[in-house]
């Protein structure tokens, strides 16, 4: 049997596949089809210190091969998670990732402060939500928001850090290694790309919000793309994400140099998508006659 | 909350009403589990996002749902193009359902076009002790009359025009019901502007209402928390809740209607 196992940041994950931030609630939505301990690892709805409401509706509009969204971080604070939401993560074998936002330097601190405090196995920073209107992603665009966030939240942050990156930017790698340089354990990408739908009847933005963020196979190339360039300038782990909908994308993102996916959108059109990864992936492995899975990590021959 | 995800196969299909078709899908643990005002979520040929759509009817013991569905747009155009025999990849039931509880008077099932389907089921618990009222904009949209009267319901059909049934709109008819007496319930699904003035008429009569919403959605089971829907608790504290998972049926008075 290959060995599916990855490390991340000194974390063991039974298997390179996790659900992605926001696609996933708190983990119980999906139960009644396979247990959780299929996945390598969760990471959760991404929440902040106090409760969000999140924007208005409509949240979601359909795109070729892909969707937006704009749900602005609804999520009902830390405290109600570590209460409600954390015992039974707890008891479900898999690595637990909090993704964690808010607003300002000090809302991101004593998050990841009261985060330290909890079971939770890492914590994924994200300064690339493009919903919010204040922090998100305001602190993941440029190197000196990122690196100061990172900075500011390490002397709070007792677990393993990875900061999830916006590929709204010009440049992802010179963030990529401002946050590096700063003490992030991992780098996650990419969040989703900012997009806009109009409906021509009406002539009003599908979202409420007038843009939201896009996912989906749509992106899947740009995905590849800059988790190829970030992993090559960086020496630690990249989790990639972005449009990962079935085993070949996983494979094909792991070559691009990612240690380890996110499985997202893909839920939504087909909720068994990070199960048949898993064994598609082990399949693939033992066809090969590949040992280890960490073993296709980077692997991309380059034209010259 | 238990559902499944499987494909199954289609055993009836029909064109009711222009652009209007009603399935029947071969889904016996589907149709075991699933209640009235429940919901399916259904993956179309050529399109990215799964498409809700209410429960008409279950029939447990042949082992099938019926879901009415029109066309709006390329999802359920290509779902439409599906034919007898084709299988349908579909996840449910899912939803919470209508609060059906019997109570000794009456019961107003109220659907407004696209609206009416899940009133069938629900109003099958109550047979001759429902009223139904269905709203159409003309005779050539209506549909669902001779199941709701095969039920023993006492139907009546407004049309926003005249050209079937009533004239006008089914809140007029939903009033007089309730000026009569005896009623202990409303059902509704329909558009907005309808289950608001459905929810007023309800509190004004003090009346139990509930409604069946809809929203543009995503996962269909609660974790991605795009159908968000604004409510409020008996406190008047607002809250984004999801159609979903905390619907797709509402108590009208939690509804607030201009979130």
């Amino acid at each position: 049997m290959a060995d599916l196992r990855v490390n991340i940041a000194g974390v063991t994950l039974k298997n390179p596949v996790i659900t992605a931030s926001g696609c996933f609630g708190f983990g119980r939505e999906y139960e009644d089809l396979y247990p959780l301990s299929k996945l390598g690892g969760v990471s959760l709805k991404g929440m902040t210190y106090q409760k969000r409401l999140g924007n208005p509706p409509p949240r979601i509009a359909e795109t070729p091969s892909g969707m937006l969204n704009s749900v602005g971080l609804q999520n009902p604070g830390v405290e109600s998670f570590i209460e409600n939401d954390l015992p039974y993560l707890k008891t479900q074998d898999t690595v637990l990732i909090a993704n964690a936002a808010g607003s300002t330097v000090e809302d991101y601190c004593r998050l990841v402060e009261r985060l330290s405090e909890t079971e939770i196995d890492m914590i994924e920073l994200n300064i690339s939500c493009p919903n919010v209107k204040e922090g998100g992603v305001a602190f993941g665009v440029s190197c000196e928001g990122a690196a100061g966030m990172v900075k500011a939240v390490r002397k709070y942050c007792k677990k393993p850090l990875m900061v999830k990156l916006s590929p709204n930017v010009t440049d992802i790698v010179s963030i990529a290694k401002a946050v590096e340089s700063e003490g992030a354990d991992a780098v996650s990408l990419i969040n989703t790309l900012l997009g806009m739908r109009i409906d021509i009847h009406s002539r009003r933005p599908v979202l409420k919000n007038n843009v939201g963020g896009m996912s989906g196979p749509a992106v899947f190339p740009i995905a590849v793309r800059m988790v190829w360039q970030v992993a090559n300038a960086l020496s630690i782990p990249v989790v990639g994400m972005g449009g990962i909908d079935k085993w070949e994308d996983a494979v094909e993102m792991m070559m691009a140099g990612a240690a380890a996916v996110q499985v997202g959108a893909a839920m939504f059109w087909d909720p068994w998508a990070p199960v048949k990864i898993v064994e598609g992936l082990e399949h693939y492995l033992e066809e090969e006659k590949i040992e280890k899975v960490s073993d296709i990590v980077g692997t991309v021959r380059p034209w010259a | 909350m238990q559902y499944q995800q499987g494909s199954f196969p289609i055993v009836g299909r029909q064109e009711i009403a222009d652009g209007i078709y009603d399935f029947k899908i071969q889904c016996p643990e589907m149709a075991e589990q699933a209640k009235a005002g429940q919901f399916v979520h259904i993956r179309c040929p050529g399109v990215t996002l799964r498409r809700p759509i209410s429960i008409c009817q279950i029939d447990r013991a042949a082992g099938t749902l019926r879901l009415v569905f029109e066309v709006k747009g390329e999802g359920t155009r290509n779902l439409a193009q599906l034919r007898v025999g084709d299988e349908m990849d579909v996840m449910g039931p899912l939803g919470n359902g209508f609060d059906l509880r019997k109570t000794a008077g009456k019961a107003v099932f109220v659907g407004g076009g696209i609206g009416v389907p899940p009133m069938v089921e629900a109003a099958a618990a109550y047979g001759a002790k429902a009223a139904a009222v269905l709203g159409f904009r003309d005779k050539s949209r209506v549909i669902l009359e001779e199941d709701m009267k095969a039920l023993g319901c006492d139907v009546t059909v407004c049309t926003d025009d005249g050209s079937y049934g009533r004239k006008g709109l089914v809140t007029d008819a939903v009033k007089e019901l309730l000026m009569e007496g005896d009623v202990n319930a409303i059902y509704a699904c329909g558009p907005m502007v309808m289950l608001e003035a459905l929810a007023t008429l309800a509190k004004e009569y003090g009346v139990r209402c509930q409604v069946s919403l809809e929203e543009r959605m995503g996962c269909g089971v609660g974790a991605c928390l795009v159908c968000a829907c604004k409510t409020k608790t008996k406190d008047g504290e607002e809250n984004y809740s999801h159609v979903c998972k905390n619907g797709p049926v509402f108590d009208a008075q939690e509804v607030v209607f201009h979130g």
